[in-house]
């Protein structure tokens, strides 16, 4: 099979090394070679948090720069920082919505407008599926259910070959009862609106 | 039951690489281990310390990595199958009995985990730790993926008890925190009890027994070069004339290389995983069938002295290099684009790299560095350690969460070298200067390597404060027990020891426990100390909130919020303390209720007493 590396970026907290392990596992029950790189320990506190997920024919764990097929990221901003990993043929997966880092609320920086990074993402790369992830989850009943609307919205783009019901599956067999309909809900919050914007995007 | 006890051989899990060599042990029979945590090795002991409560294996977070190796070593010379972990630097800690043990040797199979860390990800340094074993002369593993650290470990179980010598099994960041698909294997059953034989002629290492030793060792050293020039963990892959050699991560970013430039028929690639004692045999073979090597090794270049050593033994006279080839350097950790263009540039192949997206039009974007979470108590005691200090006192800082502290808007941080280091060396400055010091030190760490620096600075009579800032557990590296640790609320039970009772045992006159979320106090406390003509320490007691969350005893506190009709936005709160709950929405200061667990502290601070609890 074609090689597909997805990388993962999202803030301390935000669960995506929960996402990229979820991802791993769906692959590996399907019978696609799969590794998967974290990063832990001092990096996790309320840092930048990344992680990847390589399925194919390849033995690296790591997306070297430009080399990014699928970009999911939890937060604008650090979409933006991540760019030098994307070429023009990455898609990249964004919530839309900040989360500011404490340096901005120090007056050490300035979190740019949100519709300007988006305006900046959109001119770097062919297809971008931006989300309000945020709401999404506080709609589906958990507002740390982010992760769950963003791996929705990669399944449903498409752009890797793990399917719905396979990640459903995985989800379900990791997810205490008490949050599992949510997760559910929050997965298929993010599916759905992937999907819609997934049919317009360039070959 | 834990996933790793799974018993259904040829079943195949997604696994941590540190899980995989978990696994590892336990296929292998370990019936003993031991650790002092640190990233990237620490979810190693993470799955011991779960899977010692389900079964017969008995696991204990040790002292500090001297000690574990020790209490290793007293069970692996007994008989038992032992495994010992910890990161990189640890083994310095550990490196008096590494080199000892090493002419000792053991019985049970002893296996060593190492965990390098390039690029520094969560280190204070990036050294090397391929030279241990060459200072030791003990064996040493490296794979490369997640199935050979699981299959690997259980082999340098049987290395180390045919040696009869400890084996090092090396891993770096990009092997420990990666997930790969595991094969399992059979669960055998462990040998948990044994019968120490007497030979005191062979473990008391005197200098007449240790000169016989060190003999010895150098024959264990030729019989593991013997199984080092067999090993399958050795290999030539390609007959090609261009010759690539890698360890560890390097394999995979070569191999990747390879096939992505299509070079496959002209490469012949060694790997060396039984990587010490280098197998000179097997160097020599692959030199002789080569034109020229590559040597892909993140780090020291210490492949590539061996190779250019044995090439210049052998009368080989061919191109050999390393560091210095495109981007490879002895700094950081590699990737696969670094080396896809390092191997395209030393065998002369048209090689055009993707393009990543053009950012040179990207506004400056604010940082984010790593934070002390809301509500955690290291930021209220540095607070009033500086409200005390002023700016110009000398704060040695040591090796835990609180390191953060050393970024504005606490700015409290002047010196961290290495576990302990801030408690002697505040005597050395406190000595060499006329300032005033206060340093700062974690429980866990002033059980691991604060305790001989306090006695020191005791006896020889010197002038500090020492805040030890007690959260009630190893934070950073996820909440492991230490000595000081209530264990009851884990299910585990240990003797739980009191850091005053140590610090007064130590000699130390002055002792001040504070509440760090009482400003008042902790300041007042503070003062006494800064004032005190001799060694002071004040104890700063407060639960991590992370952990008290994880062990049900988290603050039943309410939230607070700014009630603008008071606040005159003197913003002391936000500037001061940086507390991530805290944010601006537009220029009023606001509190995210969500992440605020009612500390206060901003509250006690605020000179408009603006900030107030929620109410309801």
């Amino acid at each position: 099979m074609e090689t597909k590396r997805c990388v993962f970026v999202g803030v301390g907290g935000q669960g995506n090394l929960l996402a990229s392990n979820l991802l791993g596992q769906a692959a590996l029950s399907m019978g696609i070679p799969v590794v998967v790189s974290e990063i832990h320990g001092m990096a996790q506190r309320g840092g930048v948090v990344e992680s990847a997920v390589l399925m194919g024919e390849v033995k690296s764990p790591i997306v070297s720069n430009g080399e990014a097929h699928v970009l999911v990221s939890f937060e604008p901003l650090e979409t933006m920082r991540i760019l030098p990993k994307c070429g023009k043929k990455t898609l990249i997966i964004t919530n839309a919505q900040p989360l500011p880092p404490f340096t901005v609320s120090v007056g050490q920086g300035v979190y740019p407008p949100v519709d300007e990074i988006l305006d900046k993402v959109q001119k770097k790369v062919d297809n971008v599926i931006a989300l309000h992830g945020n709401d999404l989850a506080e709609e589906a009943g958990n507002p740390l259910s982010l992760n769950m609307v963003m791996l929705g919205a990669l399944i449903g783009s498409g752009a890797v070959p793990v399917t719905e019901a396979v990640m459903k599956e995985t989800i379900s067999k990791s997810t205490k009862k008490a949050f599992l309909e949510s997760n559910l809900k929050a997965f298929d919050l993010g599916m759905g609106v992937s999907k819609k914007l997934a049919k317009s995007m360039k070959p | 039951m834990h996933k790793l006890l799974t018993d259904s051989p040829g079943k195949e899990m997604l696994l941590l690489g540190n899980e995989a060599i978990a696994r590892g042990a336990l296929e292998a029979g370990v019936a003993f281990a031991t650790c002092y945590p640190g990233t990237p090795s620490s979810e190693i002991p993470e799955q011991f310390f779960a899977i010692s409560r389900e079964t017969d294996l008995y696991f204990e977070y040790s002292t500090n990595e001297k000690v574990a190796m020790e209490v290793g070593a007293g069970a692996a010379i007994s008989g038992l199958r032992t495994m010992v972990t910890m990161k990189h630097v640890g083994l310095n800690v550990a490196a008096d009995p590494l080199m000892t043990l090493a002419y000792t040797g053991v019985e049970g199979g002893m296996v060593i985990v190492n965990a390098d860390d390039p690029f520094l990800f969560s280190s204070q340094n990036e050294q090397d730790n391929r030279y241990y074993a060459r200072l030791s002369s003990l064996p040493m593993l490296e794979p490369t993926n997640t199935q050979e650290m699981k299959d690997w470990t259980v082999a340098a179980f049987d290395l180390s008890e045919a040696l009869k010598l400890p084996v090092i099994l090396r891993t770096t960041t990009r092997l420990a925190h990666i997930r790969g698909g595991v094969k399992f294997g059979k669960l055998p059953t462990r040998k948990t009890k044994t019968t120490f034989k007497k030979d005191p002629f062979h473990y008391v290492c005197v200098p007449a027994v240790s000169r016989n030793l060190h003999k010895l060792l150098l024959e264990k050293y030729d019989s593991a070069l013997e199984r080092a020039e067999k090993s399958s963990f050795n290999e030539i892959i390609g007959s090609g004339k261009w010759g690539i050699v890698a360890n560890g991560a390097s394999v995979n970013y070569v191999s990747d290389a390879v096939s992505d430039l299509g070079i496959e028929g002209k490469v012949s690639i060694l790997k060396l995983g039984f990587s010490y004692p280098v197998p000179k045999d097997l160097c020599t073979r692959f030199m002789k069938q080569v034109d020229k090597v590559l040597v892909v090794e993140e780090l020291e270049p210490v492949m590539e002295h061996d190779l250019k050593g044995l090439a210049q033994e052998q009368g080989i006279n061919i191109p050999i290099k390393g560091k210095g080839v495109g981007a490879l350097s002895r700094l950081f950790e590699y990737d696969p684009g670094m080396v896809r263009k390092a191997v395209a540039e030393y065998f002369d192949i048209d090689y055009q790299a993707p393009a990543p997206v053009d950012t040179s039009d990207l506004p400056t974007l604010p940082g984010r560095p790593p934070n002390l979470c809301a509500g955690c108590p290291h930021r209220a005691t540095l607070y009033a350690v500086k409200q005390v200090y002023g700016t110009d006192a000398i704060h040695p800082t040591d090796i835990g969460c609180y390191t953060l502290g050393l970024l504005p808007p606490l700015s409290m941080g002047d010196l961290v070298i290495c576990m302990g280091s801030s408690v002697s060396s505040s005597c050395g400055f406190s000595r060499a200067t006329d300032q005033k010091v206060a340093s700062f030190i974690g429980d866990s760490t002033f059980f691991h390597s604060g305790i001989t620096g306090l006695i020191n600075a005791v006896h020889n009579n010197h002038k500090f404060t020492l805040v030890i800032l007690d959260n009630g557990t190893t934070a950073m590296t996820g909440h492991q027990p230490h000595p000081g640790v209530d264990t009851e609320p884990m299910g585990v039970h240990r003797t739980q020891i009191s850091v005053e009772d140590v610090v007064r045992g130590c000699g130390v006159k002055d002792v001040h426990v504070v509440k760090p979320f009482n400003v008042k106090k902790t300041i007042e406390a503070l003062r006494a100390s800064f004032e005190y003509d001799g060694i002071s320490v004040v104890i700063s007691k407060e639960y991590c909130p992370l952990f008290a969350k994880g062990i049900g005893k988290a603050r039943k506190a309410r939230p607070f919020y700014v009630n603008l009709e008071k606040c005159k936005n003197h913003r002391d709160c936000i500037n001061l303390l940086a507390c991530p709950a805290m944010y601006l929405e537009g220029e009023a200061v606001r509190i995210n209720k969500n992440q605020c667990i009612g500390c206060s502290v901003c509250a006690q601070i605020c000179p408009e007493n603006a900030i107030m609890p929620l109410k309801g």
